[in-house]
């Protein structure tokens, strides 16, 4: 086509696309049927500039979810991905059959901090033992919203509710935990910190494990008042960053200068490259303990740590260890699955 | 003199009575965790290779060691191999329910006891057999420590001797049991002849009980229904398997993961499977769901217990049109019940699993042979109608050992459902997940990874239109609850049809199914020669019931329904079925003391119903 004269005038600018063609648009859902301010939808839209900025391809993404506010957004982003929106507390398991179905996809759930770690707490516990690829993250604003505003488990001792009820329980540090289980990509962020999340998720597609990212979304409508530890202005005044976190994707010039000084340079899976600039605190993103140490003397102080908590480059996810053919277990045809007729007699003739 | 010296003979025993002959049963009470599996493994063996039709029943207590267990074998020319209620030859090994053992015998019956037991002083119309266990073990076993392992192969010689067993196929059951184990293989064969040689010196035959060598077992397998439905499920295609450990399925998966590590590697030694054992039976059936909704072939196998952890997620897979495999290898509950005991008690639970309006495939199938065939088609249903399809087996039909003619290889290809590939959406320019394009309320799906625009959808638990999309319309509910019950209709006319054995005269219909049908062979023979009942019979085979049933009903005038529950619950599904005038003619036969059913109760059941 580049063939004609010249002399044409112009065409109009064609729509900006990402390195496989594809327009944001191709990656947009449906409507939010949210409330307006809800950290959710900033959430999606942090998903929806991730996915196009690393150029992936919709198809190859399975978005998969729970039961609850956080669990109806994957419908707001994403509609040519396949989605499967679950059951209350149970996503991990349907993520993991989904997997181990299909290991070529790209699994990408969305839960939330009553369906993690209340009703869910036992598949979320599994689900980062096994390390199973797959970007898990919770939509964490510390309140049931669909039911109207009752107390999480990572609600904060002495937050309150809307109707001035005090929460005597001490909160789960999701963080903390599925570092402790097996998480080798764990990252903390805040809906409201575009940029940071913005990169944690482009380097959450580039792991090839469990990446759990606890990521602090306010509920404008039940917790988002004084006495709450989830709202706007609460992470305004308490959010910590410990590094500026920076991502160089596997197809751009890797040549980026930095400054090992101050700057830990994390080589992903797919040749990406996770840039994490110190701040106030030397973290080494690679130490477990320090990074569980460091949270929970931070929930001692009243802080939110945010950016790459820990992370492992080097274990074997769960798909690795199951020692799985590389096609999809669900595409393999009949003659590899179903083993010929002499098998059948084999095993029978043992059993004469 | 030693009491063993001679056979105890009682007054009353039937030594004078005409030959019993591969006709009996025998029971061995033991502790559980004594090893005497081998010793009984060899004993049901070495009869079957003899050409005589056996069955072994284990029945065993929820517990590593110590406690009472019982194994029996029953021998049968007629071929009948439900439970027998009459114990003929007791092999008395635990002094804990001897006393019991021997009380509960009927008349004529044998004993072989240990000696020091002193059971003989108990009962004097029964034939005893004492055997100085201690003895022989020192003279065979001089490692102490092995001598409790080893004693049990000592009764096995015993009644070789006694019954007339071929010694030459004892022999090359223990080298087949122990072939890799020479020291093992030597000493229990060691144990046996001594304890063969004890009988024939020291023992003799007072009862009328013995086998013969016959031809009824030539080519017949003998595998137990776990292994069999693994296999099945392997040739079936499975792909996914994830499962808790439960009492009595976890054989099922034991086996299939030996099975396919074996069979279904790549040459380059890669898995055409993932195994998973899950943290509980919750994410087990999550995992299927969402395997089976990525396109791989997924199972799982629970019991009762498991079943009821899954509910929720059943009635997603109803709802949104999910396929997966569940075989509930069903144990007596309610609750924990009884672990190791047998009942057919989740048929209604099953059936409609899950809150709302739901109704579920079940397969039923009633001998090793279905076990495996049934799991194949198990896979083609969930995935011919999207949903899931719970095969239900039970204690007795898993974990047992029964006779089979060789199971036969598939002789239909894997069917893998309506999945729409991009060429197909190409030519389509997209679909509707839920709508009834051919007129049998089966939709058409998609995989993920299809590479097509059009090919994703929504998949969820709450109301949703012909589009996947999240719908709360009245109409649009209502429109999909109508469309997945003429599905269910559709599944009517693919599921196995029954088994049906009529003469055309017969008023009296008798209608069971899984393995209360090892019963009815026995019992509708009891029925016909010893009250002049004649019976037709329908095994069932599947829920929903086909067309065949309802004929069934109607061509009769009195319907017995005989099932392994308290409730009547596959009564209660054909009643759910029937027209109210057919509904009147079923009547009820139920066994449920965690035994498996025999036949003489359930002809001393219908025998009294009738009248008689």
């Amino acid at each position: 086509m580049a063939t004609t004269p010249t002399s044409t005038p112009a065409p109009p600018p064609s729509p900006k696309t990402n390195r496989i063609g594809l327009q944001v648009l191709d990656y947009r859902g449906g409507k939010t049927t949210l409330c307006a301010g809800c950290g959710h939808n900033a959430i999606s839209e942090r998903i929806i500039d991730a996915f196009y900025d690393m150029g992936i391809q919709p198809e190859r993404v399975m978005k998969l979810s729970g039961i609850g506010c956080s669990s109806k957004s994957p419908a707001y982003f994403m509609s040519r991905s396949h989605s499967f929106n679950s059951v209350h507390g149970r996503m991990p398991s349907v993520a993991t059959g989904a997997t181990l179905a299909n290991r070529s996809m790209m699994g990408l759930s969305v839960s939330g901090d009553g369906d993690s770690v209340s009703i869910g707490a036992g598949q979320f516990v599994h689900l980062m033992r096994r390390n199973l690829p797959l970007i898990y993250i919770i939509e964490d604003n510390g309140v049931y919203g669909l039911t109207k505003g009752q107390f999480s488990a990572t609600a904060d001792v002495g937050s309150t509710l809307k109707t001035g009820v005090i929460n005597d329980l001490p909160p789960i540090d999701i963080c903390a935990l599925a570092i402790e289980l097996g998480a080798t990509f764990v990252g903390r962020s805040f809906s409201g910190d575009k940029r940071q999340l913005h990169n944690m998720i482009k380097a959450a597609i580039s792991h090839k494990g469990t990446v759990m990212l606890d990521v602090i979304s306010p509920c404008v409508t039940f917790n988002d008042h004084e006495g709450s530890t989830k709202s706007y202005k609460y992470m305004k005044d308490h959010e910590e960053a410990i590094h500026e976190v920076g991502f160089v994707p596997h197809f751009e010039n890797i040549d980026v200068d930095y400054d090992p000084g101050t700057t830990t340079d994390v080589r992903m899976h797919d040749g990406s490259h996770l840039r994490l600039r110190k701040l106030n605190t030397d973290w080494n993103p690679k130490n477990r303990i320090a990074a569980m140490t460091a949270l929970h003397e931070s929930n001692e102080r009243g802080e939110v740590l945010t950016g790459v908590l820990y992370i492992n480059t080097e274990k074997p996810n769960f798909v690795d260890l199951l020692n799985m053919t590389e096609e999809p277990l669900a595409t393999l045809p009949e003659k590899t699955v179903r083993p010929p007729k002499e098998v059948l007699d084999k095993v029978m003739a043992s059993l004469m | 003199m030693a009491t063993s010296d001679v056979a105890v003979q009682s007054a009353g025993s039937r030594s004078d009575q005409k030959k019993v002959v591969n006709d009996f049963s025998i029971q061995v009470a033991t502790v559980n965790g004594s090893g005497s599996q081998s010793a009984n493994n060899v004993l049901l063996r070495s009869i079957f290779r003899m050409g005589i039709p056996v069955s072994g029943k284990n029945l065993f207590p929820s517990n590593i060691a110590g406690l009472p267990t019982w194994y029996t074998i029953r021998a049968s020319k007629h071929g009948y191999v439900a439970r027998k209620k009459e114990i003929d030859f007791l092999i008395a090994m635990n002094p804990e329910t001897a006393k019991e053992d021997v009380t509960s015998l009927s008349p004529g019956a044998a004993v072989v006891y240990d000696e020091p037991l002193n059971l003989q002083s108990l009962r004097s119309d029964l034939t005893f057999y004492p055997v100085p266990y201690d003895k022989i073990v020192a003279t065979v076993c001089p490692d102490a420590k092995l001598r409790k392992l080893v004693k049990n192969m000592i009764y096995v010689g015993v009644v070789a001797q006694l019954l007339n067993i071929d010694m030459a196929r004892v022999e090359k059951e223990v080298e087949k049991q122990f072939a890799k184990k020479e020291r093992a293989k030597q000493l229990n064969l060691a144990a046996i002849h001594a304890g063969y040689d004890y009988a024939k010196a020291s023992l003799t035959k007072a009862d009328p009980f013995s086998v013969e060598e016959s031809n009824q077992t030539t080519g017949k397998i003998i595998i137990d229904g776990n292994a069999a439905a693994a296999l099945g499920a392997m040739f079936a295609g499975v792909t996914v398997v994830t499962w808790y450990p439960i009492t009595p399925s976890s054989s099922v998966v034991e086996q299939l993961i030996e099975y396919l590590k074996r069979y279904r590697v790549t040459p380059d030694g890669k898995a055409t499977f993932a195994v998973v054992q899950a943290e509980d039976e919750l994410a087990a059936i999550g995992m299927v769901l969402g395997a089976g909704w990525a396109g791989a072939r997924s199972m799982t196998a629970t019991s009762g217990p498991g079943i009821s952890l899954m509910a929720e997620f059943i009635g997603l897979g109803y709802y949104a049109e999910l396929p997966g495999v569940i075989f509930d290898i069903q144990r007596v509950g309610p609750s924990t019940g009884l672990p190791t005991r047998t009942s057919q008690g989740d048929i209604l639970f099953c059936a409609t699993l899950s809150h709302g309006d739901t109704k579920h495939v079940l397969l039923l199938p009633s001998s090793v042979s279905e076990c495996f065939s049934m799991a194949i088609e198990a896979f083609d249903l969930a995935e011919k109608l999207q949903t899931p399809v719970f095969v239900l087996s039970d204690l007795d039909l898993g974990m047992n050992n029964w006779m089979s003619d060789p199971f036969a290889y598939p002789d239909k290809p894997i069917d893998r459902g309506k999945v729409l590939s991009k060429q197909d959406l190409e030519r389509l320019g997209g679909f509707a997940r839920y709508k009834d394009v051919d007129g049998d309320a089966i939709p058409y799906r998609t995989l993920p990874g299809t590479d097509h625009p059009a090919a994703a959808y929504f998949t969820r638990g709450t109301g949703h239109n012909e589009k996947a999309q999240y719908s709360e319309r009245g109409d649009d509910y209502q429109n999909n609850m109508e469309r997945l019950d003429r599905k269910f209709e559709t599944a009517r006319t693919l599921v196995p049809k029954p088994e049906i054995v009529a003469n055309g005269t017969s008023k009296i219909g008798v209608i069971a199914y899984g393995t209360t049908d090892f019963a009815m062979k026995e019992s509708r023979d009891q029925l016909t020669n010893e009250f002049d009942l004649k019976t037709d019979y329908l095994r069932l085979r599947a829920y929903p019931f086909t067309r065949e049933v309802h004929e069934f009903v109607a061509q009769h005038e009195r319907i017995y329904v005989v099932e392994q529950n308290r409730d009547g619950q596959m009564l209660s599904l054909l009643k759910l079925d029937l027209a109210a005038d057919q509904v009147t003619k079923l009547r009820s036969v139920r066994h449920y003391n965690g035994l498996p059913i025999d036949a003489r109760s359930v002809t001393d059941d219908i025998v009294s119903q009738e009248g008689k």
